[in-house]
């Protein structure tokens, strides 16, 4: 037994250093010069240079002139991506398929999304009143934009058609057609919607 | 379904199978000691471990030492990875100055790691330094993956091996496995995932501006004992950056599972688009498939690999898509609260509640179905939110004790017990000597392979029922109903069978959870080790048998059929009972 000894630790202390180090190492250099910015977080950045959020992480939007993303379980407010080393900012509801919770739940999603626009009767998209699994979830499936598309408009004082041709702008198929789900990035929707409304505004076509 | 559902399934599939002869035979010809062509850039690392380590690469080891390699490694890997957490808060690189892992936890995943598990009952970005990360958590996801396949390589070399003791030697199948596959696989993949948005960077955590500030209520005790609500503005969002990309190139393909940061394959910044999604979700079944070849391959008899490969198909398939099915159907008291579940082209529809957008229920319910049919574990949707038949096939993936793929190596060394066991029952039936590859298989392997099949069910059950009897079991449950048994069922299942996924609704992190689930996960990875390699030392001794009419033929349909029974009937009659108390109870409440 102790014949494997010397040969267990030098082993260890090798891979150690080639897996644990050289390897990550390496792979950071790289990604360092070849996807900068991948690399940091898909970082955006508005006209003055200033971050503004994450293109893969979302934010959270209450206001009836944003669009709305999906409901998030992360505390201590919607989207916490990371609330110091102590703060456990959870993620999922975890909530199971008969789970009273989560009825309720969705019935106040249904009801506040309900109560912002009055004139839409349709049903609600699924993704729009369902906590996602990381809680920081980007997007919302493009049904679920232009169910929100009157309530923006109106809060907005924009023509609904002019927004509709945004998120039509920023819906994205399956990625060849094949993979994944139709989705539109929410952050980025709304960045574009806010610069929409400012050059509105430039030209005279204000908000009544 | 929809029809991009089956296209999704099949090109998944397709893919799978493609990759299965190319690398299954590169991995023969690395496990063979022939050269493979990375021997030329990498092989003086080789050489220079085995010059400062003292190890003779032609050496060979008869099982006991083998054993006692395997076990001193992985006793001091266990060791290292515990320190690291607890003195994390004195050591470099922790930019966000996390401190020590609490003493149980620290166990947990630990052995977690060691064991292959990769059962987490922390979040990585609030717990572990990027230290901790790297040096602790990385290297254990690549070498308890090579122990794995180095297991199984010892086995093989058994099976074929003629009256001898040598059943290779640890520390070269070790050393090779990691820098010949291991390694490049994880690097290629590591810097494609980054392309898409992994981050991969040393930097601390970022801060970002918000668009629309959130306020919320924080309520307080004041010194007078009387509850203050006060209303707080949160202006900022933080990004938790780390060397991830790294790290979760070989969580899928080590089948190791643990995330870098909590939400694991739903991070965003793990698991950022379709496309990268595709790729992690192939990583999981493409070592623990290919090595199917790399048996055949290594018994002289590649038909023998395909058979088994065969015989996993044949219970993964269905399973898939009857896991997508259920998802795809939703979840029937939605419609009652206005709430539109169907799929089209501008939505994925279906049962979202845990699910991220981007892969919608298609790619959340096959990466389900691949992670716990490999014993990886690592999750881009919420298992614990699945509809339950949706959430029963993971479980009892996870149930048939991990030998659908199953882990890096050690889902084939559990297939292969399962294999003897088959092999066995037929000879009883036709009344003679089972053999298999030319081996007999008597007393003495029969007693191994038993125990091998049945350790991980008798350790979930005992454990589950454990759990539910008791207090620090039953106060961990979220979720009411038959729902809550089954999360403490996924638990056990999980933990005894070293896959890790869970039903995340169980707030694992207590003492109760933490110890018994260290010691479950300890339990069911080496008492499956040692009596694997002690079947491999006694096979090897044996005098091969020359094949003759009356032998059982275990490369063809009937035997893949066979093998098949044996898997779904071992683990139907093991698990049905508790199946019934969770999830089918609580589709029948659902439904009805």
């Amino acid at each position: 037994m102790w014949s494997q000894c010397r040969p267990a630790i030098v082993v260890f202390v090798i891979l150690s250093a080639i897996t644990g180090l050289a390897y990550p190492l390496l792979v950071t250099g790289i990604a360092a010069v070849a996807f900068p910015w991948q690399a940091n977080g898909s970082v955006l950045k508005n006209r003055s240079g200033k971050a503004i959020g994450s293109r893969l992480i979302g934010q959270y939007f209450s206001d009836p002139k944003y669009f709305w993303p999906r409901p998030s379980a992360t505390s201590p407010v919607p989207y916490t991506s990371y609330n110091g080393p102590l703060g456990d900012c959870g993620s999922a509801s975890n909530l199971g398929p008969t789970n009273p919770a989560l009825f309720a739940a969705v019935k106040r999603r249904v009801a506040r999304l309900r109560t912002a626009d009055p004139a839409e009767k349709g049903s609600v998209p699924v993704d729009l009143v369902t906590s996602s699994a990381s809680g920081l979830d980007p997007d919302i499936s493009p049904a679920a934009a232009f169910y929100q598309v009157d309530r923006v408009a109106k809060a907005r004082g924009l023509p609904v058609a002019e927004v509709k041709k945004l998120v039509k702008q920023f819906c994205r198929g399956r990625d060849f057609g094949i993979l994944g789900a139709p989705r539109v990035n929410v952050l980025e929707l709304n960045v574009a919607l806010d610069r929409l409304s400012s050059a509105q505004r430039a030209a005279g076509h204000g908000p009544r | 379904m929809t029809p991009n559902a089956w296209i999704q399934m099949g090109l998944f599939l397709l893919v799978l199978v493609a990759l299965v002869k190319p690398l299954g035979a590169f991995m023969a010809r690395v496990y063979e000691g022939q050269p493979c062509g990375l021997d030329k850039p990498l092989g003086w690392l080789e050489r220079l471990t085995y010059r400062f380590a003292g190890i003779k690469p032609d050496q060979p080891m008869n099982w006991k030492t083998y054993a006692i390699a395997v076990l001193l490694f992985n006793l001091l890997g266990g060791l290292v990875v515990y320190a690291l957490q607890r003195l994390q808060g004195f050591l470099p690189l922790n930019p966000a100055h996390l401190g020590a892992v609490s003493p149980d936890l620290a166990w947990n995943t630990a052995i977690s790691f060691i064991s292959n598990t990769n059962w987490q009952s922390y979040s990585g970005e609030t717990t572990m330094s990027y230290l901790t990360q790297m040096l602790g958590l990385t290297v254990q996801n690549f070498v308890s993956a090579a122990t794995g396949m180095a297991v199984l390589v010892a086995l093989i070399r058994g099976i074929r091996g003629k009256q001898t003791d040598n059943i290779g030697n640890f520390w070269v199948d070790l050393v090779r496995g990691t820098l010949y596959i291991l390694l490049p696989l994880s690097f290629v993949l590591a810097l494609i995932l980054v392309s898409q948005g992994v981050v991969q960077t040393l930097s601390p955590y970022k801060k970002v501006q918000l668009i629309q500030p959130v306020s919320y209520v924080q309520s307080t005790t004041n010194a007078a004992g009387k509850t203050v609500h006060q209303t707080v503005w949160v202006k900022h969002q933080v990004l938790p950056l780390g060397p991830a990309a790294s790290q979760i190139a070989i969580k899928q393909l080590g089948t190791n599972g643990g995330g870098f940061f909590g939400q694991n394959s739903a991070h965003p910044f793990e698991n950022p688009n379709p496309l990268s999604n595709f790729l992690e979700v192939l990583a999981i079944l493409l070592i623990p498939a290919a090595l199917c070849y790399t048996f055949g391959r290594m018994v002289g008899d590649t038909r023998q690999g395909w058979a088994i490969f065969a015989a996993m198909m044949i219970i993964f398939v269905p399973l898939m898509i009857g896991c997508v099915w259920a998802e795809h159907s939703g979840n029937p008291k939605m419609a009652a609260l206005g709430v539109n579940q169907s799929s089209s082209a501008l939505m994925s529809g279906g049962n979202m509640e845990g699910k991220e957008t981007r892969f919608g229920v298609t790619d959340s319910a096959i990466w389900a179905t691949a992670t716990t049919a490999a014993s990886n574990g690592s999750v881009n949707s919420m298992h614990d939110s699945y509809t339950p038949l949706g959430g029963l096939v993971p479980m009892w993936l996870m149930e048939l004790g991990e030998v659908i793929f199953g882990g890096v190596g050690s889902g084939l060394y559990g297939m292969l017990m399962f294999v003897i066991v088959a092999v066995f029952v037929a000879g009883l039936m036709v009344g003679r000597t089972p053999e298999y590859l030319g081996k007999k298989i008597e007393a003495f392997e029969m007693k191994m392979a038993t125990i091998c099949v049945l350790v991980p069910p008798a350790l979930v059950l005992v454990t589950a029922a454990l759990a539910c009897v008791t207090v620090m079991g039953t106060s961990a449950i979220e979720n009411p109903g038959a729902h809550g048994f089954s999360e403490i069922l996924y638990w056990a299942s999980s933990v005894g069978n070293n896959n890790g996924s869970a039903f995340a609704g169980l707030g694992t992190n207590t003492l109760f959870y933490n110890i018994a689930g260290g010691i479950v996960m300890w339990i069911s990875r080496y008492f499956l080790i040692i009596p694997t390699l002690a079947l491999a030392g006694a096979l090897a001794r044996k005098k091969p048998v020359p094949v003759s009419s009356g032998t059982l033929p275990t490369h063809d349909a009937l035997f893949t059929g066979w093998l098949v029974a044996t898997v779904v009937l071992i683990g139907a009659l093991t698990f049905l009972p508790a199946l019934a108390l969770g999830p089918i109870v609580e589709y029948l409440h659902l439904w009805h």
